[in-house]
């Protein structure tokens, strides 16, 4: 077992133990906070795949920005910690049938996936690359989604000025 | 210097695996004992400035000067009782302290301290530094709630808040300084800077010409929004609202004590370094000497790397001073000028010295 294999194995514990956490947890913020060691496990498993740049964004995106907004959320609602959260089986067959329909998605893909595993093919960064393709073949909808974030901002900042004048 | 570490660790336990994980974390270590004597130091230096300007003369008993005063108090906090309510959130309340604390200690990983010394030469550098306070604003919420007391989370929402919109105008700062360096590695960026100092970020980077002259006052501009912002994001006043004592006790470090409260105070601290330390690698030639080496002239070459420390480490510490002084000089702000600093001047600001800063590169 090389340190590699051991990061991995690690990184992966802590995301699958604390997704597990986070839906048998009978406390709403405490679920939020465990998603938080999600994140970051996940995260640890890009910088593992190479993918440096993705993982950083992982952590700046989901930790920096959707778990805080979630947590203000959950915080600043009333009445959402004492909320009776429905746990158990129920509607187990259409549950079956969807994770078996992602679970064949994720398997096929790891299957045809062509994986890098000798160290040359490894690029060692990624941020520049990523950089010129967003500007070269992928300009399009680099700038298409640059236009659907400022439709949601603008939208954002409507929602909420049409509450104060209320 | 990593390798030879685990070869001496695996003679010396017989399994490569443990040795390599020791070394990982033995490589730490220094980092954690800079951060431990940074902070006996700054406290003792805050507690002494804060004093000077108030006509006082702070501690004087233990030590030269009250020098070991820090190291005193440190003793006594950490054999204080570890105090826990009944009515906290056991888990998140101990978890919390520790969260806030790695989540600086990994940003103070990615700094170069010297050109031979770098925790992580990651090539995300600095978009990592600013991905890593999203773990400090985790961990304040998760104090604050946790605590289960209202000054508490009042003080951690603020908190959260504070970080999160002041997060805005240094992120674009960081931006614009990327463009012009045209990398994130910290260390190539203390490179781009390299011998003397008309070659510094301040005063418009290493190259020639007319750009150079033209960038010179948009990086003033981008200097003054790096500072202004950073300083709120690691809650000193003028932008200590999260803890201000007058009207929520001590914010959300309210119900901690002994260790677990020294741990936040070891993360605020090593928070005004980091501030110092990503100004100064910005915009101030990070570990370059502004006149070249005494090492280089003598011809000895184990003397650079120290005078590269020292010159990191006194350029940090002289924004450090400066957040001191500003502390004991200025008033703290309310929260809606807070916000109106931050949305109304320093990120329409920060956008158009994006904009401008630009158009220079391009010309």
């Amino acid at each position: 077992m090389s340190i590699y294999d051991f990061i991995f194995y690690l990184f992966a514990a802590i995301t699958v133990g604390s997704a597990l956490l986070v839906v048998s947890s009978d406390n709403i913020v405490r679920s939020a906070f465990y998603l938080l060691a999600t994140f970051f496990g996940v995260s640890g498993l890009y910088v593992l795949l190479g993918a440096d740049f993705v993982a950083v964004t992982q952590i700046m995106v989901y930790i920096g920005g959707i778990l805080i907004l979630l947590l203000f959320g959950v915080m600043l609602t009333s009445n959402i910690t004492n909320v009776e959260i429905k746990k158990g089986m129920k509607n187990l067959l259409p549950a079956i049938i969807g994770i078996g329909i992602l679970l064949g998605a994720v398997i096929s893909m790891m299957i045809d996936t062509r994986w890098k595993i000798n160290v040359g093919e490894i690029p060692q960064t990624t941020s520049y690359e990523i950089g010129k393709l967003l500007i070269t073949d992928y300009v399009l909808i680099f700038e298409l989604l640059g236009i659907l974030l400022l439709i949601a901002l603008i939208g954002a900042a409507s929602m909420a000025r049409r509450e104060r004048s209320k | 210097m990593q390798n030879y570490f685990t070869e001496i660790l695996t003679d010396l336990l017989g399994n490569e695996l443990l040795a390599e994980i020791l070394t990982y974390v033995l490589s730490t270590v220094p980092i954690l004992a800079f951060i431990v004597f940074f902070v006996l130091f700054a406290v003792w230096l805050e507690r002494k400035v804060s004093a000077h300007m108030q006509d006082r003369l702070g501690p004087m008993r233990v030590g030269w000067h009250g020098v070991l005063q820090t190291i005193a108090d440190f003793i006594k906090l950490i054999q204080k009782e570890d105090i826990i309510a009944d009515a906290n959130d056991k888990a998140l309340f101990n978890i919390a302290p520790f969260l806030v604390f790695v989540s600086t200690l990994a940003t103070f990983t990615l700094l170069p301290f010297t050109s031979i010394f770098v925790g992580s030469n990651a090539d995300v550098g600095i978009f990592l530094v600013l991905a890593l306070s999203g773990g400090v604003v985790a961990g304040i919420l998760m104090a604050g709630w946790a605590s289960n007391n209202k000054y508490s989370l009042y003080g951690s929402l603020r908190a959260a808040a504070q970080i999160v919109s002041y997060e805005i105008p240094t992120a674009l700062v960081v931006l614009t300084m990327i463009m012009v360096y045209g990398t994130m590695n910290l260390g190539d960026v203390t490179e781009a800077q390299t011998s003397y100092f008309w070659n510094w970020g301040i005063f418009g980077g290493a190259g020639l010409g007319l750009g150079k002259f033209l960038l010179v006052p948009f990086m003033f501009v981008a200097f003054i929004i790096l500072f202004i912002s950073t300083l709120a994001e690691s809650n000193r006043t003028p932008f200590d609202l999260p803890e201000s004592e007058s009207e929520l006790v001590a914010g959300f470090n309210t119900e901690y004590s002994g260790i677990k409260f020294s741990l936040f105070f070891l993360a605020e601290f090593a928070n005004m370094f980091l501030i110092g330390a990503i100004l100064v690698i910005f915009f101030f030639g990070g570990y370059n000497s502004p006149f070249g080496y005494f090492g280089n002239l003598i011809g000895v070459d184990w003397l650079v790397p120290v005078e590269q420390l020292f010159w990191f480490i006194s350029k940090g510490m002289f924004f450090v001073f400066v957040s001191m002084w500003l502390r004991w000089t200025l008033p703290r702000v309310r929260v809606d000028q807070l916000m109106t600093i931050c949305w109304k001047y320093l990120i329409p600001y920060a956008f158009f010295n994006l904009l401008i800063v630009g158009l220079i590169l391009l010309v």
